[in-house]
């Protein structure tokens, strides 16, 4: 079936895609062929074919992380050509399609590559490490009931919205796979603007960053130096701004910390 | 056993109020005594998990996800109910409970429903507290707008991303317990079974995905948060991983499962592109909002279309059909979903779609923009824009956009009382998972509703009731059932690996999909019920003798992880059919075609059907015992639903 565009032509591809059996074991890159991919088809339903081929012919499928399908779970991580996500700007892995790639491309495909997110099997990869930096402080310390009206606490829209813009972090640590040191500043300075911004996370506020970078440091991402590669490859545009806005939220933080002990 | 829904007795808005005075309380220095399974942690288990720390319990909670936030809540987009009454538009308690009521035509609780009414304006303060980025007036104040035929403006959102907005607060609410010890985190562990003891629920089986270890957790009670089980369809807008194995373990436990054949199909989808398709992909139907449904006036017109001879904008405004506002003049494009969809579907039937397959009808924003401007049109849908032109190459401000009605939501479930414990002691469900609100159609933006009224503010004081009962003595897995269960598991793995036939896991699961989308899908019938339960039965058989997998247990094994749960669609697929032959009339979702008014509108019977339909396992391959909890309405009227 042609689906949208009745004059796209199927197309045969490469793929150069790293196989790695666990956490232990020593990887590398297999090629394989696919053949008949349709350009209206996303790249996760490409990686769909070649396993149903993989199977048929009893070999292993290839392992990856996905799930929605809808570019907003984060699970989907894949390392295409090069790029965190692949060449689409803007997009995560399971939203590119096929019509972005010509028929003979050779594709290679990796998984995050990180020493804080070691490599599960093939494709898939622990990012743990994102859920114990948020785990240090990345939230509001209130227990369920005893707020107050949800209206008692006006925002000014312009900072709900810069906010909200920061919130749109999926995590699916492309900025720390782009970024040559690995670092996870991006990720990390999201939540924290976040909180910042807003009237209800001010009390935390100084705890927070200063917790949530050391869990940062301890993890073993790298230090950032400012190349911005994190933002250019975000697939929801998050901000370079976040990094500065917490690099001043952590001096301002140590200078008046409220870590009394 | 005697299906009793445990409904406090007394006025209906007396009625929680009442009851949570009335629960017994567990002692706060005995609380950290209690254990309790959490397993999946999307809207509805990590806002139980965290509230039930907060508490005191030691929570363990489960997701077969590398992360607690990746569970599906996290696509909704539109937004959340919730009767706070603040565009002083005449909304209330009341209101909110009576449109849910008929929204879901009047096959669901009241009770349950008025509660989940109540509860909705403490979400929203709960959520504002935790940093929910909600939308907001200039004045600083909550924003809100109307959403999915409701007829006041009642809905919080987070642009076109509440879900993943109030997933993330209760993520962090959980994060926060985590930190404190008072969760334990199992995350890419997947719940195999449960494990009864004395006929309570004592724990669970879980297999570790990482390194295939199967494990054995006990506690004093267990919640299924599991959510819903549309992609039996194979084609839906969940995620892939959804799936039905936690609670259709749980039903052949003991736990009755409610309503199956009640699904809702979502009128606002990107339509299917090719056989390749491994999702469809919903949009919010915020879209129906601004965006007026058409197809060509005549069959002839809509081929000439299709075959490329005329293009969209050749098609004069005299000879489009804007279906819905035709039939539906007071309600228009925002008549509730089930109405939309089937209208889409009679419009393609009659030959009148439009797109290659010819399965789709336009949503056109045309005027929108014409009335509002382009700045404003995206405001309002500049990430649903980009979405769809995304997926389909075509940008929706020049070309209106193309939509199908996909399988979306799951308003069956197990069944449970109101405490939202199922027909085993113990064991609780909430959210999707459970049948409780929504009757045979939810009405949108009440999902995220149901998930968090029952995880923050329902369960905290329901399963304190149940604890209270026993003594705050340790449980173990020392018991025989775990050893069973666990071996149950391991059996029952060896026995997908052993039989090495040809077919995958997803051609076993497209086929179930394709017989579940034409004869229980959008509209049914008895005939082809009946062919349906015959082909799944054979399908069945073929899965257990021609299943090919590769690989072992003790790995990250995908496929392996997909053909357990393709094996529990293939038993649920048939009960959702039995259920559907069993309910004689049409009712939200469930359409036979049998019993329609003559203007083509679902036809209930309130006289025979105004009941639950609760089925008990009884064994492999035999037919399910049908329980009835019939409903009594005593606070609204039965009417037949009208949109026009």
């Amino acid at each position: 079936m042609a689906g949208n565009n009745p004059n796209a032509k199927p197309m045969n591809l490469t793929l150069k895609v790293w196989r790695q059996r666990n956490r232990n074991s020593e990887g590398k890159i297999v090629e394989y062929q696919v053949k008949d991919i349709s350009p209206e088809m996303s790249f996760l339903e490409m990686l769909d074919v070649l396993n149903e081929d993989l199977l048929l012919k009893g070999d292993e499928p290839v392992a990856f992380d996905h799930d929605c399908r809808e570019g907003i779970c984060g699970s989907c991580d894949l390392f295409i050509n090069g790029r965190a996500h692949g060449p689409e700007k803007g997009t995560t892995t399971c939203q590119l399609h096929m019509r972005k790639f010509s028929d003979g491309d050779t594709i290679t495909i990796e998984p995050w590559r990180a020493n804080a997110f070691p490599v599960n099997r093939d494709l898939s990869v622990d990012r743990s490490a994102f859920d114990r930096i948020i785990q240090a402080g990345g939230y509001i310390s209130v227990n369920t009931g005893g707020v107050p009206d949800g209206n008692e606490i006006p925002i000014p829209k312009n900072i709900a919205d810069k906010a909200f813009e920061a919130a749109t972090c999926i995590s699916c640590g492309a900025c720390v796979a782009a970024c040559k040191n690995a670092s996870a500043m991006l990720f990390v300075s999201a939540k924290i603007s976040q909180l910042a911004l807003l009237p209800q996370g001010q009390v935390e506020r100084k705890t927070r960053v200063e917790n949530m970078v050391a869990q940062m440091d301890k993890e073993g991402f790298g230090a950032c130096t400012n190349i911005g590669q994190c933002a250019a490859e975000c697939p929801v545009g998050i901000s370079l701004e976040n990094i500065a806005l917490m690099n001043r939220e952590f001096i301002s933080a140590k200078a008046t910390s409220d870590n009394l002990a | 056993m005697n299906l009793d829904s445990k409904i406090p007795e007394g006025p209906l808005a007396e009625k929680w109020e009442k009851h949570k005075f009335n629960v017994k309380l567990v002692n706060p220095a005995n609380k950290r005594k209690y254990d309790v399974i959490i397993v999946g942690t999307g809207l509805a288990g990590a806002s139980a998990a965290a509230s039930l720390a907060e508490l005191g319990y030691n929570v363990k909670a489960f997701t077969y996800h590398d992360s607690p936030r990746r569970a599906h809540s996290i696509a909704a987009q539109g937004g959340i109910n919730a009767a706070k009454n603040y565009q002083n538009d005449g909304d209330s308690v009341f209101r909110l409970f009576y449109d849910t009521i008929k929204g879901g035509d009047y096959r669901s609780r009241e009770a349950n429903v008025y509660r989940l009414a109540q509860v909705s304006v403490n979400i929203i303060d709960q959520c504002v507290a935790q940093g929910v980025p909600f939308a907001r007036e200039y004045g600083g104040l909550l924003a809100n707008r109307s959403f999915g035929g409701a007829q006041v403006s009642r809905t919080f959102y987070a642009r076109g991303q509440t879900g993943q907005q109030l997933l993330l607060g209760a993520y962090s609410a959980l994060s926060r317990q985590i930190a404190y010890g008072k969760v334990k985190m199992y995350t890419r562990s997947e719940m195999l079974e449960l494990v009864v003891v004395d006929g309570k629920a004592r724990g669970i089986v879980t297999r570790n995905l990482i390194t295939g270890e199967i494990e054995t957790h006990a506690a004093h009670a267990v919640v299924l948060a599991t959510g819903g089980y549309g992609n039996v369809f194979y084609l839906s807008t969940n995620a892939k991983y959804c799936n039905v194995t936690a609670p259709w373990r749980a039903h052949k436990k003991g736990a009755y499962f409610a309503n199956p054949c009640f699904t809702q199909i979502h009128p606002t989808c990107i339509p299917v592109s090719g056989d390749y398709q491994s999702k469809l992909t919903l949009m919010s139907e915020s879209l129906r909002n601004d965006g007026r449904v058409w197809v060509p006036k005549t069959k002839e017109m809509a081929e000439r279309l299709r075959g490329g001879q005329i293009r969209v904008a050749d098609i004069p405004e005299e000879e489009r059909d804007y279906f819905l506002e035709r039939k539906y003049p007071s309600f228009g494009n925002l008549v509730p979903r089930d109405v939309a969809s089937r209208n889409a579907k009679q419009a393609c039937d009659e030959g009148r779609g439009v797109g290659s397959t010819g399965l789709a009808v336009y949503l056109d924003f045309a005027d929108a923009i014409k009335r509002e401007g382009v700045d404003k049109v995206s405001q309002k849908y500049g990430n649903l824009f980009a979405m769809y032109e995304k997926i389909t190459a075509e940008n929706p401000y020049e070309l209106p956009m193309r939509i199908y009605p996909a399988v979306h939501y799951t308003m069956g479930g197990l069944w449970v009382d109101y405490n939202l414990m199922t027909s085993i002691p113990g064991l609780y469900a909430t959210g999707e998972c459970n049948f409780s609100d929504h009757g045979a159609n939810r009405l949108g933006a009440s999902a995220l509703m149901q998930g968090l009224a029952d995880g923050y503010f329902v369960i905290p004081y329901t399963i304190g009731d149940y604890l209270a009962q026993m003594p705050p003595t340790p449980v173990t897995t020392q018991h025989a059932a775990f050893k069973e269960a666990e071996e149950a598991v391991h059996a029952r793995t060896q026995k997908l690996l052993s039989i090495k036939g040809t077919r995958t896991p997803n051609e076993f699961h497209k086929a179930l999909g394709h017989i579940m989308w034409d004869h229980c899908g959008m509209s049914r019938n008895a005939e082809g019920l009946q062919f349906a339960k015959q082909e799944i039965q054979k399908l069945r058989r073929e899965f257990w003798s021609d299943l090919k997998l590769t690989g072992t247990n003790e790995e990250l094994n995908q496929m392996l992880e997909i053909a357990g749960r393709v094996a529990d669609f293939l038993e649920l697929g048939e009960l959702m059919v039995d259920d559907a032959l069993n309910r004689e009339e049409s009712c939200g979702g469930h359409f036979r075609e049998e019993y329609q008014t003559p203007e083509n509108e679902a036809l209930r019977d309130d006289e025979n059907f105004a009941y639950v339909a609760a089925w008990e396992w009884t064994g492999d391959n035999q037919p399910e015992t049908l329980h009835k909890e019939e409903l009594q309405f005593e606070n609204v009227k039965l009417t037949q639903r009208s949109y026009k």
